[in-house]
């Protein structure tokens, strides 16, 4: 056999572990052998460890939660998954599954569609569809954004101070003169744009 | 100490993972096939692990469905996974998938398996329509609808 199928038998015994072992030891390989190691454990842990028949009889004490339990997804990586879509089935839908044992060209295409419908919830065409969420999204973030410039006009009028007194045009006249005079940035920057024979902006 | 320690990076770099081989037989877009000049090959960190042909690759998988009791966990796994590489199951390994699911009475899953494999196609539209021409006598023999079939294939 090949390497998958041996993989999936180690799969499979490990999966079984609630049938009945002599030495209440299950080895990975499936052997529930007799080691030496393993009957002095059973022996001495024999109610503190759980033992596989201990597991069985708790088993009808304990609710079992349905997210323990293996569920249906539609996923296009998963085309099978491991529990079919309706659980519980009709009358007609039992009826229906057991024409299923016999022959499928006696089955009409309503009927082949109800036993797809049963197994599965959306066909790949259906999962696979997009929608037009994401113009609700990008449109609702716009307009949330563009409503904040409300809010900043308002803060702009309403919570700020006035501006410092630098910022006045007299005041930056004289600053920008200042600069001018100190010959700030001469080769490639500021006074370099200042043509001081004719006394104005170089052109 | 030093060399043990390049000994291991150097043994790790060559040890590197090779890029995926593509095995998927229907090749609709131009792939250098795995027998590529021997020159480039010997250049790259392949894996040393043994290299699977396409047809070892397809017998397995034939072999694996065509098991007489297979059981649904073992289709349902065995489909997955088939699902999750990179290719195109060819037609031989679906037409031994669909024979087992007639074996576990399962026409559902059947036309499931078809949609799978158009969606593993993607782009390639010419891929699935083959697929259907070469399974069309299983199809019919044992009375598997395709998804077209059943208004499946729209949303």
């Amino acid at each position: 056999t090949t390497l998958f199928r041996s993989g999936h038998a180690r799969w499979f015994r490990a999966v079984s572990s609630l049938s009945p072992c002599p030495s209440g030891v299950l080895r990975a390989d499936g052997s529930g052998g007799r080691m030496l190691a393993s009957r002095a454990l059973s022996l001495i842990g024999k109610r503190t460890l759980s033992t596989s028949v201990g597991l069985r009889a708790h088993a009808g004490v304990v609710k079992v939660e349905s997210y323990t339990l293996p569920s249906y997804e539609d996923n296009r990586a998963v085309p099978l998954p491991d529990v079919a879509y309706v659980g519980q089935l009709t009358a007609e839908q039992n009826a229906l599954k057991e024409k299923e044992k016999g022959s499928w060209t006696s089955l009409n295409n309503n009927e082949k569609l109800e036993l797809y419908r049963i197994k599965f919830h959306e066909s790949y065409a259906q999962m696979n569809q997009g929608s037009n969420e994401w113009k609700t999204v990008c449109g609702g973030a716009l307009i949330f954004i563009g409503l904040t410039a409300f809010i900043v006009l308002w803060q702009r009028k309403y919570v700020y101070g006035p501006v410092p007194h630098t910022f006045s045009e007299d005041w930056t006249a004289m600053q920008t003169k200042r600069m001018l005079d100190m010959r700030m940035n001469p080769i490639q920057g500021f006074a370099s744009k200042w043509d001081y024979d004719k006394n104005e902006w170089k052109k | 100490d030093a060399l043990p320690i390049s000994t291991m990076l150097g043994a790790a770099l060559r040890r590197c993972a090779s890029v995926g081989s593509l095995r998927g037989l229907l090749h609709s877009r131009l792939v250098p096939p795995s027998t590529s000049s021997p020159v480039a090959v010997a250049a790259r960190c392949y894996s040393h692990a043994k290299h699977e042909s396409d047809e070892e690759f397809d017998a397995r998988w034939v072999t694996y469905f065509n098991k007489p009791d297979i059981d649904a966990w073992e289709l349902r796994k065995g489909m997955n996974t088939l699902i999750g590489y990179d290719l195109v199951p060819e037609p031989k390994i679906i037409d031994a998938a669909l024979r087992a699911c007639r074996r576990l009475n399962d026409l559902a899953s059947a036309i499931r398996i078809l949609e799978a494999v158009k969606d593993k196609a993607g782009p390639h539209k010419d891929i699935y329509p083959y697929v259907i021409q070469e399974l069309r006598p299983t199809l019919d023999e044992l009375g598997v609808a395709t998804p077209e079939e059943l208004g499946l294939d729209k949303a």
